[in-house]
């Protein structure tokens, strides 16, 4: 220290000291200052930080409900829930979306289709760690391949969530609907809160019209998550209330029996238990696989299903609209007869064609030649057209339309079946509103046949004729047989929607279900083929609308017609006769004649609902077959 | 004297033993044993900041162990060797940092590292905390105390130059804190009150010419989102917000030791390192925040008694500063996570994980105990 000898250092340190002490009190002060800073965020605006940090950490996620089972009347189940997994990927773990999305191929074959729709996900703006879904469906070997993997793809990952499975489909499709992926219109219709973990929702039918309560009550957790939107754990949970399972009452072996039966044509069964109103069976061949629709149909089966010329996706028996032909005649006898347009004695004379006046149109009947001299027994029995265009004449369209609508034509009369045409039951007024002409009278004469004009679902027809069976008392059709939860089903199933349709004489009832036993059993029945040996009896009439029109005089082969411009084969019928425990409407498209092709497929179904399925008490049954069977 | 009330090892240790043993082994037992705490209670905080991470519990612990053998190397020396090599020392480190200026390495735009071949890896600039202490120590006591003004005007050139040449790497923090060391010796040295004020003046004119001039674009952004977090609160507000909403939802006495749900459910940023005092508070309340601060001032006193007994002028200065230093870690870093500093990359010395600055500040308490084991005989 080079000026050492002249340092005062008692001095020095003194200085030092006094300085040490300044340092000191700064220090004690700056601490004191953060401990102040403490303070004030974890005393004084505690709570503040507490509630952000709750903020942070607690969610509130919806847990979606179960949706309700349907079952049918055996209680075999008709869709069920079943987990579906599906990969998904969050893009902001993924390192190398390219590389890790044909990895994803090689391990998973993944679609183009699935590809662009992934792709246009990404692009959509969504919240940070959100999963995007890639590929749905995946079965167990993939699930396999993927999980061997899993370690080199971060950023995806299987999820499961319970998904609607139709174990039979293809039977099943038109009678239930199915379930769809909720679309932008569905999402301002629903209850966001209620819908806020679901993403199915009806799309049709059944599970379209009681979607309200197969849905259920969505629940809820607090979880915890961290920073990056992970859920770690459950805090709390308030489970969903699961929708309520639906039994119908569909027969699943009735409604299997219906398809076997127009198994490679096209056509639908309605099978209706007259006493309660309940479809047993409810088919439309060719169907298809709902199971299909329900992730999401690929655009490639969509346009197989949407372009075949079968139409798979057509629902024939409650949107397909047919001229009801001949099997519209037990109706027109009964309002004949209840209007005194005719008489049971009342005889006609069938030269084979029928004029309104001397020199005028001329109108054929089915035979050739004509029937003779035919009452209303043998009219119905040989189905003959001259006898119906006299009494239609007689009636005139406003009397038709009267009887009818009674019978629930022109209107949709199903409680619970969504979809459901109301088919055309034409009056003047419509005459005059849709094509501005008056009604003619040979508008008449082409009604009392169910031509012309008139068009009628499967359904219809099915309703029609079980009012017959009823004879006159309604039981309106439905699906739902009962609801397995708290909801009455009759919230959904009022009571008495129509009036019963009583007759002057309710004798007539008897009367005119004895011609269509006729139909059946008779001599000269049209379907006699049909309803021949049988252990009970039954009712019915055939039916045959032609696909397009042939001039007056002009005569045509069915074998020569091209195959799709062959007549529909139509059957409406019940059995037993007397304790009628269903009632069918058939329609075989382009099947040529009803008494041909329509009647033994209703044969077939009798016998397998009276015969053969177990529920319907066979036995009681086979002990009342009398010897009336044969006349 | 007023610091001769605090215990004085020169009489008897706590433990009872002859002073002879410490003595021998250059160490201070007190100082010793408050430093064993806070690092010992930091492992346990680190564990929670890491979330449960043990293998970084045990690089911690190793980088720790080093450093306890380099501060038990520094305590060896003696203080007269710290003030021969000082200006070899301040050249080498000028050098140092120049060649990191040239040819640094580094990452995220800022050059730190120094890769000389066959050594390994290190920063310059955090060398430069101890020497610049050391090296403005050195100049100032060769002279009369207190300095005279050219005097001054020299020690601040001996500080200014290495703190702008860390400034343009760019290292704030560590800036800071080389800076802060070596204006804290050119205080101890007794500068007036008048010139102390004139410099406070001169900053606070200066400050908006740094504003427009020297401070770049991140760095003024800091400053704002200091002032307001919430105009970005999931960008430049993220870290302030979540570390404010961790201290302040620990309360009085916590959520319990790995029970923070702002770290463990990595909400906070940085938890295990430059925020790891949020864990504290947030898992430890107020009372752990207490605790901390109360060893934290009992170090600091305890090494401002070790200043104040120093021999000779040159070892005053060097302990004043160095443990100035210390504080100016804690009060930044704390100042920081709470939301009084812009967000400055200070870590919480001896508790953050990462090991240079760790290193540094046991090499000063070497330094330290260097100063108050090494007497001379002849000592007033």
């Amino acid at each position: 220290m080079p000026w050492g000898e002249f340092k005062d250092t008692a001095a020095e340190r003194r200085l030092f000291q006094r300085r040490t002490l300044v340092m000191l009190t700064f220090v004690l002060v700056l601490i004191g200052g953060l401990l102040a800073r403490m303070y004030q965020l974890q005393i004084v605006e505690h709570e503040v930080y507490t509630t952000l940090s709750d903020k942070n950490r607690v969610q509130v996620q919806s847990v979606p409900p179960p949706r309700g089972l349907v079952y049918d009347r055996n209680r075999t189940l008709l869709a069920e829930n079943r987990p579906v997994f599906s990969v998904t990927l969050v893009p902001e773990r993924v390192d190398g979306m390219a590389e890790t999305l044909t990895q994803l191929d090689r391990i998973l074959d993944v679609s183009e289709e699935d590809l662009e729709r992934f792709q246009r996900r990404l692009q959509e703006p969504r919240r940070p760690f959100q999963e995007i879904p890639l590929r749905y469906d995946l079965d167990e070997q993939e699930m396999a391949r993927l999980a061997v993997h899993r370690h080199q793809l971060p950023g995806v990952e299987v999820k499961a969530e319970l998904v609607r499975y139709y174990p039979h489909s293809e039977l099943t499709a038109h009678a239930l609907g199915f379930v769809g992926r909720i679309n932008r219109d569905e999402l301002q219709r629903i209850d966001p809160v209620n819908y806020a973990g679901t993403n199915y929702i009806g799309k049709s039918g059944i599970e379209r019209f009681y979607e309200e309560i197969l849905h259920g009550q969505v629940g809820y957790q607090h979880v915890e998550t961290n920073a990056r939107g992970r859920t770690l754990r459950v805090l709390e949970r308030e489970n969903p209330v699961p929708g309520e399972d639906l039994q119908l009452h569909l027969d699943l072996n009735l409604q299997k029996r219906a398809h076997e039966l127009l198994d490679g044509r096209r056509g639908a069964i309605v099978a209706i238990e007259p006493a309660t109103g309940g479809i047993l069976a409810l088919a439309s061949v060719p169907g298809f696989d709902a199971n299909k629709f329900v992730t999401g149909i690929s655009v490639k089966d969509y346009r197989e299903l949407s372009e075949s010329r079968d139409k798979p996706l057509f629902n024939r028996a409650l949107r397909g609209q047919y001229p009801p032909g001949s099997t519209v005649k037990p109706m027109m006898a009964i309002a004949a007869l209840d209007s005194d347009a005719t008489t049971r004695d009342y005889t006609v004379w069938d030269p084979g064609h029928f004029r309104l006046k001397e020199g005028g149109r001329v109108w054929r009947d089915w035979k050739r030649g004509g029937h003779g001299w035919v009452d209303l027994m043998d009219s119905m029995a040989v189905s003959c057209d001259v006898y119906f265009y006299e009494i239609a004449v007689k009636m005139g369209v406003d009397t038709m339309y009267d009887y009818l609508s009674q019978f629930g034509f022109g209107e949709n009369a199903a409680l619970d079946v969504s979809g459901a045409l109301s088919g055309l039951l034409p009056s003047r007024d419509w005459k005059r509103a849709t094509r501005n002409e008056p009604w003619y009278p040979g508008d008449s004469v082409n009604m009392g046949i169910g031509q012309g004009f008139m068009l009628a679902t499967p359904l219809q027809l099915a309703t029609a004729t079980s009012l017959i069976a009823n004879r006159g008392t309604w039981t309106e059709p439905r699906l739902l047989k009962d609801i397995d939860g708290d909801t009455p089903a009759s919230d959904f199933l009022p009571d008495q929607t129509h009036e019963p349709l009583k007759l002057k004489d309710p004798d007539d009832w008897e009367y005119v279900v004895d011609t269509m036993a006729e139909v059946m059993h008779g001599r000269k029945g049209t379907a006699r083929g049909a309803g021949a040996d049988a252990p009970y009896r039954m009712a019915g009439k055939t039916g045959t609308a032609q696909v397009f029109s042939l001039a007056e005089d002009e005569e045509y082969d069915a074998e020569e017609v091209r195959e799709r411009l062959r007549d529909h084969a139509l059957f409406v019928g019940f059995a037993p006769v007397d304790n009628p425990k269903i009632a069918v409407a058939v329609i075989v498209e382009n099947g040529g004649g009803g008494s041909s092709t329509a009647a033994p497929v209703a044969r077939e179904l009798f016998d397998a609902w009276l015969l053969e399925l177990p529920e319907a008490g066979s036995d009681e049954l086979v002990s009342k077959v009398d010897a009336g069977g044969e006349q | 004297m007023a610091l001769n009330n605090f215990i004085d090892p020169t009489a008897t240790n706590p433990l009872g033993r002859p002073r002879g043993v410490w003595s021998a082994l250059h160490l201070d037992p007190i100082l010793l044993f408050l430093l064993l705490v806070l690092v010992s209670g930091g492992l346990f905080i680190l564990y929670s900041g890491a979330d449960r991470n043990i293998d970084v519990v045990k690089a911690q612990g190793i980088r720790l162990g080093v450093a306890f053998v380099v501060m038990l190397v520094f305590a060896q020396l003696d203080p007269s060797v710290f003030r021969r090599w000082a200006p070899w020392l301040y050249v080498a480190g000028i050098a140092a940092l120049l060649a990191v200026l040239l040819v640094g390495v580094g990452a995220k735009g800022a050059q730190r590292w120094l890769a000389i071949p066959g050594l390994p890896r290190f920063q310059p600039s955090e060398l430069m905390k101890l020497v610049v202490p050391m090296m403005a120590a050195w100049y100032l006591s060769r002279h009369f105390l207190p300095p005279r003004f050219r005097h001054v005007m020299v020690g601040l050139a001996i500080v200014l130059v290495p703190m702008m040449m860390i400034i343009q790497q760019p290292d704030l923090g560590t800036s800071l804190l080389v800076g802060m060391a070596g204006l804290f010796v050119v205080f101890f040295a007794g500068i007036s009150w008048k010139l102390i004020l004139a410099f406070v003046g001169l900053v606070s004119v200066s400050a908006p010419m740094m504003w427009f001039f020297v401070m770049r674009e991140y760095q003024k952004q800091r400053v704002l989102t200091l002032l307001d977090p919430q105009s970005d609160p999931l960008g430049a507000g993220w870290n302030i917000i979540q570390s404010k909403t961790a201290i302040g939802s620990g309360g009085i006495d916590g959520k319990g030791w790995l029970q923070g749900t702002q770290s463990h459910l990595e909400f906070l940023p940085e938890s295990h390192t430059d925020f790891i005092v949020a864990v504290l508070a947030e898992e430890f309340g107020f009372i752990g925040m207490l605790v901390l601060m109360l060893v934290y001032v009992l170090i600091i006193l305890r090494c401002l008694y070790i200043a104040a007994t120093a021999q000779d002028s040159f070892s005053r200065l060097l302990a004043g500063a160095l443990t100035m230093t210390f504080f100016i870690y804690i009060f930044v870093n704390v100042g920081m996570v709470s939301g009084l500093l812009p967000v400055v990359g200070v870590p919480l010395p001896l508790i953050s994980y990462g090991g240079t600055s760790g290193v540094t500040l046991m090499a000063a308490f070497g330094v330290l105990m260097s100063i108050h084991t090494h007497r001379r005989m002849i000592s007033a």
